[in-house]
């Protein structure tokens, strides 16, 4: 087949895109160049809109190993082991085909962590969908759930955390985005830089088919109507043969006969040979005819975009096939050599004994093209002035039930029980926490793990927003005790060629950057994840942010639910009663406009530090942040996690009682002190400067505000458990 | 006293019962399914997980594994099986237990803690057991325990229900049945009582971290049986 630009441009090359090809090959590619050329220069593998942004990312910190530009993120976490994590988005396929899309998405980023040599002890996820009443809602969570759990379940890799929201921004494009915690030897990392010449170069792994071929280009461009007509292009997961794969490259990695590893993910074998060449600034040669394939007749450009699953592509020591090999049997995965290294900085690809691709490395990478996109600041909205009679008619109580009920703040279960959350043995924290947290095996430590994101926020107000993600993460951790280490960054964008949205882009990467420098919280990996929009519509930017944090003594963990009738609760940190874009102004007042919640990095920290001084000094019984729903949904779920009640006292302030329940002010908690603790904990405190109000003391069954009717255990449990079981049965 | 756990390809929780098995002074030795015979042994272990994906019937090809001959070998002299979930499955595949674990009720993965009642502490597993109801977990899809009404009333005359689900005061009934298995059957034994098959996992209750320590209960009870 000639290539044309026509063809080019099916391939989703633009025109002057198609242009530069031929100018830097000074000829017209032919259509195997052209699919790798279109597959290297996407969005998806090339970051081309966000690259100069994402350059300016804090990526340091003295616990850092490997930040971002590797298969995944390495932190340490001392002694010997270090912690390799990664969130990677599996958006579009999800839409298409809920089961598989996110299997594979979880399939995917576990692959990405055991490439490294790290076994993986944790997956998270964070879910978005439209809202409850779309017609396609229940059916995409359903098979989104099916699809982790399927994966996940079957690997044995326990799901300890997540984040489930409902917004019709997310109606025609759902988020699926899922997160790999693994465990590793400091001495024993491995990385996809190739070095040396002549190195066998070793396909192992599951057969290569046609599924997923022009995956990558799907996931950079826009959903239209024959949005169905892409479910070919979704691959099919088979988590049975990943864990073949993950435990024969875990025992290949005992030996010393892996010069580099690269998981064979977005544009499959493509990217995977030109990234480890391109990274050891050296040629690669391959042969077609020997990658094992399950279909036949497939063609040079089939096979090199090709995203079938569970594949890696590994450069081995000379001579240690036969032993490699050896292992790759006794767990029936294929083991093919497929070409090797060269010093002629190309890529050259053989089929049938012809040359069919001959392209300097550089070209596609180094001369991929970088935009620098326009963009469109976004000024921060007025604030709303609520009336004081749009309080009159409302009753506290009438309003948590409500809240409680709602979608995004109602109990999870339904979704977490179907998956596996205790396999490895190792689970002490699970799902419904503030952060799962996972022992490190056979030591005192253990790993706390969370996943946040705040569309809401971000729509308002990119930069707030950005912040405010990173310091929700950080108070999860800080919540169980746990020093936080790093994050890895997922960001959900619509279209980058549209100033407004890729100015959500630039402002929320600059608010992510400027809370992970404050809070000396480096971000190690992640991805982006553009053109997140149906027929023209966008979703809201959605950059989430997967946090993780080290507890040097797992038995000191801290939890959400209230321990012992007559202790003091307290609420650290300031209410303000900032009600704009909170849950309450929009489920009770019906007001989705106003700016976000202000984000004071100076509290954020001093406020987080001092609580891990509190905890070091064994002062804290209880502890859970404040966030959706303010200080009343946060005490609502610490009663009924710990099946107390709460007696809460006269408010000390002039404040309107709504504003001091459900305003959403960041950077508070809420602890639960002994009361012959209290005088040291005030000193600490006052010392500090950390601003804090006494709240209220435990009692033993109901929620009691003075004043105000009591509500029982019970009656909250209803409100908040119901929801989503109720909404999937019938 | 010697065990060994049997790790097919798609096993994930063969290390789960190395650590429970060793932590309760079993001294435990990991078996390939591949390799040709059986370590001495006084205790078999068939793990958890999805052998061979589980793609046909769960539990149907391991069930015809190279390893199992030796296993219905040492069953059938009288020596102790255990499998736990996909080896409950494992085991009603291979015909040394009687009747099928269907897909759970509700059609979905359950993964939660649950209540179970000792039925029959006539044996060396639940014999002399500190307490007679357990709270344990269980993490599966194809649970649901099933038999015909001839097989039922076979395993109630020889006393073959090992374990029930229940509540926490040891009430069986629909509510507290959590996939729909007949007469809450969450476990059960051979006719001679040295084989058993349950659904639920000890080998992840066996610290007061985890999900609970019930699970310490049996294995300290059971390796107290051997001595």
């Amino acid at each position: 087949m000639e290539v044309n630009l026509k063809i080019a441009e099916e391939f989703g090359l633009k025109k002057e895109e198609y242009e530069k090809v031929c100018k830097l090959l000074k000829r017209t590619p032919n259509i195997t160049e052209l699919s790798i050329f279109s597959a290297m220069w996407n969005e998806h593998c090339s970051y081309k809109s966000s690259k100069i942004h994402l350059k300016k990312l804090n990526t340091k910190s003295k616990n850092v190993i490997q930040g971002p530009g590797e298969n995944a993120g390495v932190v340490d976490i001392g002694d010997d082991h270090a912690i390799v994590f990664k969130i990677e988005s599996h958006n579009h396929p999800s839409f298409i085909e809920p089961y598989q899309g996110a299997a594979t998405g979880v399939g995917g980023i576990m692959r990405d962590v055991f490439t490294m040599g790290a076994r993986p002890i944790a997956n998270l996820n964070s879910i978005h969908f439209g809202s409850s009443q779309h017609k396609k809602t229940k059916n995409l969570l359903r098979g989104v759930v099916k699809g982790i759990g399927g994966y996940g379940n079957c690997i044995g890799v326990p799901t300890i955390g997540g984040q489930t929201s409902f917004d019709e921004s997310y109606n025609g494009n759902i988020l699926v985005n899922a997160m790999t915690v693994g465990l590793v030897k400091k001495n024993k990392i491995f990385y996809s830089k190739a070095a040396g010449i002549n190195k066998p170069v070793i396909y192992v792994g599951s057969k290569t088919g046609r599924d997923g071929i022009h995956g990558a280009s799907m996931a950079s461009a826009s959903f239209d109507e024959r949005i169905e007509e892409k479910k070919p292009t979704v691959q099919v997961g088979d988590p049975f043969t990943e864990k073949l794969l993950m435990e024969a490259c875990l025992e290949l990695m005992e030996g010393k006969s892996i010069i580099a590893i690269q998981d064979m993910g977005a544009a499959g074998l493509t990217s995977s040979s030109v990234e480890m060449a391109s990274k050891g600034k050296l040629g690669i040669e391959l042969n077609l005819n020997k990658v094992p394939c399950r279909e036949e007749n497939m063609l040079p450009h089939e096979i090199m975009l090709s995203e079938s699953q569970e594949r890696m592509l590994i450069i081995l020591e000379n001579g240690k096939e036969k032993e490699a090999k050896k292992i790759f049997d006794k767990w029936n995965l294929d083991f093919e050599i497929i070409g090797k290294t060269t010093d002629t900085k190309t890529i050259e690809i053989f089929f049938n004994e012809q040359k069919v691709v001959d392209i300097p490395i550089d070209f596609l990478s180094e001369n991929a093209p970088q935009y620098d996109r326009k963009w469109k600041k976004v000024k921060l909205p007025q604030k709303i002035k609520f009336k004081k009679n749009e309080f009159k008619s409302l009753k506290i109580n009438d309003c948590l039930k409500k809240i409680l009920s709602n979608p995004n703040i109602c109990e999870k279960k339904w979704i977490w029980e179907q998956y596996d959350h205790t396999v490895m043995g190792d689970t002490i924290q699970k799902p419904g926490g503030d952060a799962g947290v996972v022992r490190v095996h056979g030591t005192n430590k253990a790993i706390a793990a969370s996943v946040d994101s705040s569309a809401s926020y971000c729509n308002s107000h990119p930069l707030t927003g950005g912040k405010q993600v990173v310091c929700e993460s950080w108070r999860n951790l800080i919540s169980v005790g746990a020093e936080p280490i790093a994050i890895t960054n997922c960001l959900n964008f619509g279209n980058p060629e549209k100033e407004k949205n890729m100015g959500e882009f630039v402002e929320c990467v600059e608010g992510i950057n400027e809370a992970s420098k404050y809070l000396e919280f480096p971000i190690v990996s992640g991805n982006v994840s553009f053109y997140n929009e149906t027929k023209d519509k966008g979703i809201k930017p959605t950059p989430t942010i997967g946090g993780i944090g080290l507890l040097k003594e797992y038995s000191k963990i801290m939890t959400m639910d209230f321990k012992k009738i007559g202790n003091q609760v307290i609420v650290l940190g300031k209410t303000d009663g900032h009600l704009d874009q909170s849950i309450f102004a929009k489920e009770i007042l019906g007001e989705k406009k106003g700016p976000p919640p202000e984000v004071n990095l100076f509290n954020e920290k001093n406020i987080g530090r001092t609580i891990l001084k509190l905890y070091q000094n064994s002062y804290i019984e209880t502890s859970h942040d404040i966030s959706l729903g303010g200080i009343m949904v946060a005490i609502s779920k610490m009663c009924i996690k710990g099946n107390k009640g709460i007696k809460i006292g006269k408010l000390n302030n002039l404040m309107n009682k709504f504003e001091y329940f459900f305003g959403e002010d960041q950077g508070r908690y809420i602890v639960e002190i002994k009361q012959e603790n209290l005088t040291k904990v005030e000193d600490i405190l006052d010392k500090n400067s950390v601003h804090y109000d006494k709240l209220g003391i435990i009692t033993k069954d109901s929620l009691e505000i003075e004043n105000e009717p009591k509500l029982t255990i019970d009656e909250l449990k209803k409100y908040n458990n119901n929801w989503i079981k109720d909404y999937m049965v019938n | 006293m010697k065990s060994s756990v049997i790790i097919f390809p798609g096993s994930n929780c063969d290390r789960d019962m190395d650590v429970a098995l060793k932590k309760f002074g079993f001294k435990n030795q990991m078996v390939w399914h591949n390799d040709p015979k059986l370590p001495k042994s006084d205790l078999i272990v068939l793990p958890g997980g999805f052998s061979f994906g589980d793609y046909l019937r769960c539990g149907s090809i391991a069930g015809k594994s190279k390893i199992i001959n030796s296993v219905i070998d040492f069953a059938k002299s009288g020596g102790l099986v255990l499998g736990i979930c996909n080896g409950f499955q494992i085991l009603t595949e291979t015909g040394l237990l009687p009747g099928v674990l269907q897909q759970n009720r509700n059609i979905e993965f359950i993964c939660k803690n649950i209540y179970v009642k000792v039925n029959n502490t006539d044996n060396k597993y639940f014999k002399n057991i500190k307490k007679n109801i357990l709270e344990l977990h269980i993490a599966h899809n194809e649970g649901s325990y099933f038999c015909s009404n001839q097989e039922l009333k076979s395993i109630q005359d020889n006393n073959q229900i090992a374990i029930t689900y229940c509540n926490s005061k040891g009430l069986s009934d629909h509510e507290h049945n959590p996939n729909g298995a007949i007469d809450n059957i969450a476990g059960i034994f051979n006719k001679e009582k040295n084989i058993l098959g349950m659904m639920p996992h000890p080998e992840r209750m066996i610290d007061k971290y985890l999900s609970g320590e019930d699970g310490s209960i049996f294995f300290e009870n059971l390796i107290k049986n051997f001595k």
